[in-house]
């Protein structure tokens, strides 16, 4: 399968790879995915004044376009506020990566990753979670 | 060093230029339809077919009267199953095959379970052989065919066929194997494995694509099979359609050399390849998939955990291989080879198969085992498992949302 050079681009040089201190009450984390179905993504967000994600970082296992992915929803995260970010569509992804129909789970993962991250970061902050209005699963 | 590097010859094979040059005449000058009986560019092409099927024949110790050509492995592959079936239905309804089959025959096991027959699919052990006492309890007065692989194309393992064919003897019933990973990589001889049907495709041997063979035993006993193909009868009665002769022809000159050449090849390579199983097998937490004893010389898969198949190959983008990882498929299962092993289905994704050809230099496998220890090391610090694996937390104990 030939990959699009965005894809390319974020699985070569992959943005915000890393680990935040998920202790922290500023840090969000959402691990999403499944050894035994081929990826597992992990991102982590910073919340700083005013609800706006300050960092962001992940680590994946996957395929090139997991990586990807999750590289591009680090680089989207930063400046957000936390409900705007909660506003990313898998679809946003899929289009900016030009990911083909098969790739498109990695894209979904990628948004309940994001999702999960924000509701860890909400409920440890005496808020709660938001419920996606969409099933994945 | 040509990059990128081919190291996927169990996929197919380049063709030998020597294959190529004994092909060429048969497409221009000597294209004569070799069942044209009466007139010289008929006997032309037909010379050419019989030389080529005593080729073929000389590489399995078997006689050029029992060489059915056809358009490659899975046509064999479901003439012998089907076929058969179809013949032999009234002496019995029961096949037995193994889960670790190539598709080909497994496919062609489902039709005929679809025609009322009933097939067997024997699991293998944790090193990807057949246990003989769960063969031989399968076995019933029913069964008419055992169709075991000779070397396993995903992991290489090659499976006791002596044993097994004599379980199968024992028994009343034919033995068939598909051997087209074994065949030309190491010695197969019909009478002394015991073999009564073997499909071969000439593209895994340096041949070219699109061109195959079913041996069908003649003597002791003699079997025959009904023809999945109708029209005039060529191939005795077994195959119809205009013969392939180019292809024929080069499959002949294929074997050929693989007879002269296959001894030393087999130390070449499995040289080679021990040399980069022993390079990459140094990084920590990597497996050999399958018996290393009873492997195809050119093969190893080797799982890489915590890193997922796909991603690795990206990564490697300058090596040509493939992986048991299903990314790729639409069903997003990995490999059924590997799950049979009893390997965990992320080890499955993990997987690498490396598959050394012909031309494959120690050049080109030093390189692939730098490439490859770049990219799994990569993969690993971009891995939020391998952190984990390094964090000692048991990832059995972590409730993962299935997707």
């Amino acid at each position: 399968m030939a990959y699009s050079d965005k894809v390319i681009d974020h699985y070569t040089n992959p943005r915000n790879v890393g680990t935040l201190d998920k202790a922290s009450h500023k840090v969000g984390t959402g691990l999403v995915g499944a050894p035994e179905c081929g990826d597992v993504m992990r991102l982590q967000i910073e919340v700083g004044d005013d609800n706006i994600i300050t960092d962001a970082k992940f680590k994946t296992f996957g395929c090139g376009s997991a990586i990807a992915s999750s590289s591009l929803a680090t680089e989207w995260l930063k400046g957000k506020t936390i409900d705007d970010a909660m506003k990313i569509d898998n679809m946003d992804i899929v289009e900016e990566l030009a990911l083909p129909p098969v790739k498109i789970h990695c894209s979904v993962l990628a948004e309940d990753a994001i999702k999960a991250a924000i509701n860890d970061f909400r409920v440890k902050n005496g808020m709660e979670a938001i419920e996606s209005e969409k099933s994945h699963h | 060093m040509n990059i990128p590097i081919y190291l996927d010859n169990n996929a197919t094979t380049p063709m030998d230029p020597r294959v190529l040059e004994a092909m060429l005449p048969y497409f221009t000058t000597k294209f004569g339809n070799a069942a044209s009986r009466n007139h010289p560019f008929g006997w032309v092409a037909e010379e050419g077919v019989d030389y080529a099927r005593e080729q073929v024949a000389k590489l399995i110790g078997a006689s050029e009267k029992e060489i059915i050509f056809t358009s490659g492995a899975t046509e064999s592959d479901n003439l012998a199953i089907k076929g058969v079936f179809e013949m032999y239905k009234e002496k019995g309804n029961h096949i037995i095959t193994t889960v670790t089959e190539h598709k080909a025959v497994l496919d062609a096991c489902k039709h005929v379970e679809k025609l009322g027959g009933k097939v067997t699919y024997l699991p293998v052990k944790e090193d990807g052989l057949v246990d003989l006492a769960v063969l031989e309890a399968a076995m019933t007065n029913e069964t008419i065919l055992v169709s075991v692989m000779y070397g396993n194309n995903e992991i290489g393992v090659i499976q006791p066929i002596k044993e097994i064919s004599a379980i199968a003897h024992k028994y009343g019933a034919l033995f068939m194997t598909d051997a087209v990973q074994a065949v030309g990589k190491i010695p197969v001889d019909v009478n002394a494995d015991g073999i009564d049907l073997l499909a071969l495709s000439a593209h895994k041997i340096y041949g070219p694509k699109g061109v195959g063979a079913l041996y069908v035993r003649r003597k002791g006993p003699r079997v025959k099979v009904t023809a999945q193909m109708d029209g005039g009868g060529h191939e005795r009665g077994m195959r119809s359609g205009t013969l392939n002769v180019p292809g024929i022809v080069g499959l002949g000159k294929a074997c050929e050399l693989c007879g002269q050449e296959m001894e030393s090849e087999a130390k070449r390579l499995s040289a080679l390849r021990d040399k980069l199983q022993a390079a990459l097998t140094v990084l920590e937490e990597s497996y050999v998939n399958g018996n290393v004893e009873h492997r195809l010389p050119h093969v190893a898969n080797i799982s890489f955990k915590y890193v997922e198949g796909e991603g690795l190959m990206m990564a490697m983008k300058d090596l040509a291989v493939s992986s048991g990882s299903a990314c790729t498929s639409a069903s997003l299962e990995p490999s059924y080879v590997l799950k049979s092993l009893g390997l965990s289905d992320d080890l499955a994704h993990s997987s690498i198969r490396f598959g050394l050809g012909r031309f494959t230099t120690e050049e080109e496998v030093d390189y692939a085992v730098e490439v490859t220890k770049t990219a799994v090391n990569h993969l690993r610090d971009l891995s939020p498992l391998w952190e984990m694996f390094k964090e000692g937390i048991d990832l059995d104990s972590i409730e993962w949302a299935e997707h």
